[in-house]
Order: structure tokens, then C-alpha cells, then sequence
């Protein structure tokens, strides 16, 4: 096989997938305009991804943003991808983004005058990734103690997440006097702007991550075992790893890569917190891995993929007039060809590899409460 | 009365007998609104329940009832001003509220009929499907909400409750309990007959035989003559119109809207309670009204704090933040999970894809 052709194979899955989703988001625009208002407008979704594309990559100001949008994902996206190597599904990445996100933002605030600021922002930083891993080992200890699957369990976390960022914001970090809860501002703490209007550190950060976890998946004997318990649980047993060991190990290096992705998103671009603070990085994050094929690299374009869309999403809302809330649509369909790959590689007769989770076989096994993996 | 007050007194445990006491007084006045929490899970529970029983995990209730939900109130806010909601026919509703609840059902029916391509045909990772149903219903609703609510639609409509006759409600004692089980309209009432029908069904008929045998060893069952495949894709079918009725009491019931996300991970508790209650309907019931209790609590909370020789107890819970009662529900969720109650066993065949032997 052509180095071209090995290559195709490999990205075939993903494009098709991104082409059908255009697709199926024209037909969304057209039918959702024709139901609301009776008409059938053509130009519609030509005027929404125009738009789309104008507002993400059409000025530098707009690349800057889509930079600034996609470090967030490329960091979520290698705490999930990270833990379908081990075999887990880590659907927690959002509830550990915001704790990661608070800490660092209560840790930032307390540094907020202190020089130098790299200090500040080196503690505040550590300290979000380091909240982030531990709100991973809990569904990690879970799930290799009892066998509570952490499917469940990281959703419920999520949950209790928000709930955590409104207490404390309401509580403990409220600036006095303030007429709705928000922090104070994290001031010399926050991440250096380098590029444009918005463009700060934390854009090089994520790519250099990426490699780093590239270098520790398949580079190291660590690596290995991550990926050997993912593939066959019992087979690392046999060769003497222990597969509850890397479970917790994984789950709380998921959980402190999306604790890191919170912790830039803070100190980078919001710089403080307020009581309702939402996201869904963690949940693009999903999707992300998922396109990006859990490698490392992959992850990165497909982080700049959505990135780009979550850029790009305000212009064509208010350009063309379509809700933001379509680049979530794409999103799903993006994912559903993706796992309906059979489906993909049929419509268009391709050879092309699979989604890149054949490997992990061990997802949705020893479902529910009670049942732990067997000890090593 | 006595001996309660020197329990009261003692320090610290006797927090613990406040506690319990606070809750014996205000049960009767909470569980009505235990019960209204109770009736999505339990139904996103039977969703469960009806699935892995076969043999397919449905991660994706969340996003069934997401999606009947929103059906059921924008098909209402779309057919009201065309049909008019005249006349009353049945707890309030009219044609047009019961042709959009119709609606609700068949969508919820829909979208797990894509989990099932997806999990039986296609056998892609069960629980990576769901997610994507989960991701899709949130994404689809949300971008539809926005193009409705600009048109800044009259509201849908939604079906009564039924009014318990005095007669039942004033009994002394058990009052209480007919206000809590019938004091709902038509979908709450409904859950209380799926329950037993399931239950029965489910361990009494051919049917359930069958869905218990494909659920435990498909290849068995096959080789009885029993279709798996066609089993299977019925009972997820069923499983959605169940967490449609779910999603449809949150939009036409208990409310008459649809906020983005208005599930809020009811679909999920659901699944805790389907392990707790044993994969059994009535388990599952009995574990949705636990996970809704502690909703109950954090309201009444709200509504009654405790007093008089409470008073310690209404200080710590007055002290904590609003938050940890909105957070309760989870918490209490992760600890079952963690197998607080004891091992739960899950069918032997549940989330694997089934085989046919000739294809192999």
C-alpha cells in the first residue's frame, strides 16, 4: 500500500462523516425554516456555513478565536481519549473541567497581586489539574473497588460539579457587595495574552500536552499497560499488570487533563467564575475523541475541527440567522457516522480502518454495581 | 415523649434521632412530591429494564425522554391555535393534546429504534450509541427550542390531576397515601399500571420467558427458535415509548413547558435504580421513590425547616448551602452505585452484541 493510500484509510472514516453531517445540517436548516416560517429558502444554509467558515478562519482576529476555542476541546478531548485507551469511558470530563476550573480560579484569586505573576499562575494551574485528577480517581476508585460503572457515576459527578461551583461561588469566593455571585478577578495570575485581542499561553500549552501524551501512550511502558488492560483486561493480568490499579492510575490522568483544560479556560479566557458558570467542553470533548480516532494527533484536528465551529457558531447566528445551537447538531452527526462506520464504509465502498475503538472492547462490560473487576 | 427528648439531647448522635424523627413528621407532607419526582425515573427505570432484560444497554434514556419531551410541547404549541384545545375530553386534555401526546410517544419510540439499528444491526458500542442519542436529543431540542421560542409561542397545554375524593383523602392514618399514589393525571397514574402489568408480565408470560432468555443466553434462546434479533428491537422500542411517557410527564404534566436539558440526568438516575431494584419493574419503582426522596427533602426543607425540639437539627440544615440538597439525589445515587446496598447481578447477556450462528 502507497504511503498516500495507508493514509486515506485512515482519515476516509472522519471526512465522510464531516461531509455527511454538512449534508444532514442542510436538510436540519431547510426543513426546521420550512415548519417555523413556510418557507423553503435554498440560500439558507449557503448562508450558514459561509458564515460558519467566515467567522472562524475569515480574519486573524477570527483564527486567534478559533485557537483560544479549540485548546479547551484538544485538552478534554485527551482526557476521554485517554481513558477509551484504558478501556473506560470518561464522560466525567465535564464535571472534572469545572472543578478543575473553580480551583484554579480560588487559587488564582488568592495570587491575584503577588509578582512575579507566573508564580500565581504556575500554583494556580497545578493546583486545577491537581483537583481535576482527584475528581477522576473517584469514579477511578469506584469502579476498580467495587465496580460501580463509571458511566453512571461520572454523569452523577457532573451533576454535583455545578452544583459545587455554585456553592462555593455563592458562598466562600463571593466578592462582597456583588449583586449576583461571581469571584474576584484572578488579575496577575491569569495566562499571558500573545497573540491578537484574546490569544493566550494556554494555546501552546494544549499542542505540547498532545505530544507529551502521544509520547506516554506509545513510548512508555505505562503507556503499554494503559493500552494492553484496554484491549484485554485479561490478558494484562496475565502478564502480570494489575488492570484496577491502571483503571484509578487512568481515570485520575483523564480527570487532571480535564481539570487542566478548566483551569486554562479560567486563567485564560474568562479570568473568573460566576455562580452559573456553564460549559460543554466536556461534552464536545466526547466527540472529539471519538473523531479524533483516541490518538493523540487526531485529536488535535479534530479539536481545531470544532473549535472552529464553536468560533464561527456567534457569526452564523447572526449573519445567516441560524441558531448556534446547529453546531451541536453537527456534532452528533459527525459522531453517529462515525460509529455507524459499517454503515459509512458501505455507502461509499470504502476499506477504510474502523472507528478506532476496536481495541477497546472492555467499554460496556461489567455493567452496574457490585460487580468489580477481578482483583489481580 | 420523654425518652424522644433525652434522645434529642444526646450530643451529636442525637442529631441523628432528630433527623429521623424530622423525617417521620414530615413524610405524608413530602410524599406527594416524592412521588411526582419519582414518576420520570421510575418510568426512565422501566425504559432500562425493559432493554437489558433482552440483552441491550440504553444509555440513551436521557435523551428519549429529552426528545418526547420537547415533542409532546411543541407539537401542542403547534396544534393548539389550529385545533383549539376544545373540547375537555379525557383529565383536561384536549384532541389536540392527545394527538401531540401520541406524538411525544411515537418520537420517543423513533429514537430508540436508532439505538437499537445501532446496537443490534450495526452492533456499535452500545453505550457510545446512547451517548450520541444523548448528545443528538440535546443538540436537535435545543436548536428547535431557539427557532420556536422566537415566535414566542402561547403555551402547549397539559393535562389535569386527579382530584382524590374527600372521602379517601380524610381517612385517618392512610389519608395520606391516596393523595400521594392517585393525586396525578394520566401518565403518573399510568406508571402505577405498567409497573404491575410489567412485573407480571415480565415473570409470568411467554413473552417475558422469551426477553429473560435472550437477556441471559441469546444463543439458547435461538437455538428454541426464538428470534433475537426481532425480540430485541421490539423490547427497545418498548423501552422508548416507556421513556417517552417519562419525558412527556415533565413537558405536559408537571409543567406546561420545555426548557434546553429540562431532563436533567432523570434518564441516568433511572439507571441507578434499574441496578438497584434488581432489573425488576418493581425494584425499580421502589428505588425511583428513593432517589426522589431525597428531592423530598431538600424541598421540605425549604418549606418546613424543623423547629421546636428540632431546633439543632433546623440550624445544620439551614447552615448548609441551598446547593447540597439540589446535589443530593447524585450523591446518594454514587454511594448505591458503589454497592452500598450489595451486589446487584446484571442479565448475562447485556451489552453484547448477538451473533447469529450461521453469520459467524
Amino acid at each position: 500500500m502507497t504511503r498516500a493510500r495507508r493514509l486515506w484509510t485512515l482519515i476516509a472514516l472522519p471526512t465522510l462523516s464531516i461531509v455527511l453531517a454538512v449534508v444532514v445540517g442542510s436538510i436540519v436548516i431547510l426543513v426546521s425554516e420550512l415548519l417555523v416560517s413556510g418557507r423553503l429558502r435554498f440560500d439558507l444554509p449557503i448562508n450558514a456555513y459561509s458564515a460558519l467558515i467566515s467567522g472562524s478562519i475569515g480574519t486573524p482576529n477570527a483564527i486567534v478565536n478559533t485557537l483560544v476555542q479549540t485548546t479547551p476541546l484538544i485538552l478534554g478531548g485527551l482526557s476521554v481519549g485517554l481513558a477509551f485507551k484504558a478501556g473506560l469511558f470518561n464522560i466525567g470530563a465535564q464535571g472534572q473541567f469545572l472543578i478543575g476550573a473553580l480551583v484554579a480560579v480560588a487559587v488564582g484569586t488568592q495570587f491575584r497581586t503577588f509578582e512575579p505573576g507566573f508564580v500565581g499562575l504556575l500554583v494556580s494551574i497545578a493546583a486545577g489539574a491537581l483537583a481535576g485528577a482527584a475528581y477522576g480517581f473517584i469514579p477511578g476508585i469506584l469502579k476498580a473497588v467495587s465496580g460501580a460503572h463509571e458511566v453512571v457515576t461520572t454523569i452523577m459527578l457532573n451533576f454535583v460539579a455545578v452544583s459545587t461551583v455554585a456553592a462555593a461561588v455563592s458562598t466562600i469566593l463571593d466578592v462582597p457587595g456583588s449583586p449576583s455571585p461571581i469571584t474576584l478577578d484572578v488579575g496577575t495570575a491569569a495566562l499571558p495574552v500573545l497573540f491578537g485581542r484574546n490569544g493566550h499561553l494556554g494555546i501552546l500549552i494544549a499542542p505540547i500536552i498532545a505530544a507529551a501524551m502521544s509520547w506516554l501512550l506509545f513510548k512508555t511502558t505505562w503507556g503499554f499497560e494503559i493500552r494492553t488492560t484496554g484491549a484485554n483486561p485479561e490478558a494484562a493480568r496475565y502478564a502480570g499488570m494489575s488492570p484496577r490499579r491502571i483503571i484509578v492510575y487512568a481515570m485520575s490522568l483523564a480527570g487532571g487533563l480535564a481539570g487542566l483544560a478548566g483551569a486554562t479556560e479560567v486563567l485564560g479566557v474568562t479570568k473568573h467564575m460566576t455562580a452559573s458558570y456553564g460549559t460543554t467542553v466536556g461534552f464536545d470533548s466526547i466527540a472529539v475523541a471519538l473523531l479524533g480516532r483516541t490518538n493523540p494527533l487526531g485529536i488535535v484536528f479534530a479539536a481545531l475541527l470544532f473549535g472552529a465551529m464553536r468560533s464561527g457558531a456567534a457569526a452564523m447566528q447572526i449573519q445567516a440567522g441560524v441558531p448556534a445551537e446547529l453546531v451541536g447538531v453537527l456534532q452528533a452527526t459527525i459522531l453517529f457516522f462515525i460509529v455507524a462506520s459499517s454503515v459509512v464504509r458501505r455507502i461509499f465502498r470504502l476499506r477504510a480502518a474502523g472507528p478506532g475503538l476496536d481495541e477497546a472492547t472492555t467499554i460496556s462490560r461489567s455493567y452496574g454495581g457490585g460487580e468489580a473487576p477481578r482483583a489481580a | 415523649m420523654d425518652i424522644i427528648g433525652l434522645l434529642y439531647d444526646l450530643p451529636i448522635i442525637g442529631l441523628v434521632f432528630q433527623l429521623i424523627g424530622y423525617l417521620i413528621s414530615i413524610f405524608p407532607t413530602i410524599a406527594p412530591i416524592v412521588m411526582q419526582a419519582a414518576v420520570p425515573i421510575a418510568f426512565a427505570a422501566l425504559c432500562g429494564v425493559m432493554c437489558e432484560r433482552a440483552g441491550v444497554v440504553n444509555i440513551g434514556i436521557e435523551g428519549t425522554m429529552l426528545t418526547a419531551a420537547f415533542v409532546g410541547w411543541a407539537a401542542g404549541v403547534f396544534l393548539i391555535p389550529v385545533l383549539g384545545n376544545d373540547p375537555k375530553l379525557f383529565f383536561g386534555g384536549s384532541p389536540a393534546l392527545l394527538i401531540a401526546f401520541g406524538l411525544a410517544i411515537l418520537s420517543g419510540i423513533g429514537v430508540a429504534l436508532i439505538h437499537a439499528w445501532l446496537s443490534i444491526s450495526v452492533k456499535a458500542d452500545q453505550i457510545i450509541a446512547g451517548t450520541i442519542i444523548n448528545i443528538a436529543a440535546f443538540g436537535i431540542t435545543g436548536y428547535l427550542n431557539t427557532l420556536i421560542a422566537r415566535s414566542s409561542p402561547t403555551g402547549a397545554g397539559a393535562f389535569g390531576r386527579l382530584e382524590v375524593p374527600a372521602a379517601l383523602a380524610d381517612l385517618p392514618f392512610v389519608g395520606w397515601l391516596f393523595t400521594t399514589f392517585l393525586g396525578l393525571g394520566p401518565i403518573g397514574l399510568s406508571l402505577l399500571v405498567v409497573v404491575i402489568l410489567f412485573q407480571i408480565l415480565l415473570f409470568r408470560s411467554r413473552w417475558g420467558l422469551r426477553t429473560r432468555a435472550v437477556g441471559e443466553h441469546p444463543r439458547a434462546a435461538e437455538t428454541v427458535g426464538i428470534d433475537v434479533i426481532r425480540l430485541r428491537y421490539r423490547n427497545v422500542m418498548m423501552g422508548g415509548a416507556l421513556a417517552a411517557l417519562g419525558g412527556a410527564y415533565l413537558s405536559m404534566e408537571l409543567s406546561q413547558s420545555f426548557q434546553q436539558g429540562m431532563t436533567v440526568g432523570k434518564g441516568f438516575i433511572g439507571l441507578a435504580a434499574m441496578i438497584v431494584g434488581r432489573w425488576t419493574p418493581i425494584g425499580a419503582f421502589g428505588a425511583a421513590l428513593l432517589f426522589a426522596s431525597a428531592v423530598g427533602i431538600g424541598q421540605s426543607i425549604r418549606i418546613v425547616p424543623p423547629a421546636g425540639e428540632l431546633a439543632e437539627l433546623g440550624e445544620l440544615l439551614v447552615a448548609l448551602p441551598s446547593q447540597f440538597f439540589d446535589a443530593l439525589p447524585y450523591l446518594v445515587t454514587i454511594v448505591i452505585l458503589a454497592g452500598v446496598i450489595g451486589r446487584s447481578v446484571p442479565p448475562a447477556a447485556d451489552g453484547i452484541p448477538y451473533e447469529r450462528e450461521s453469520a459467524t
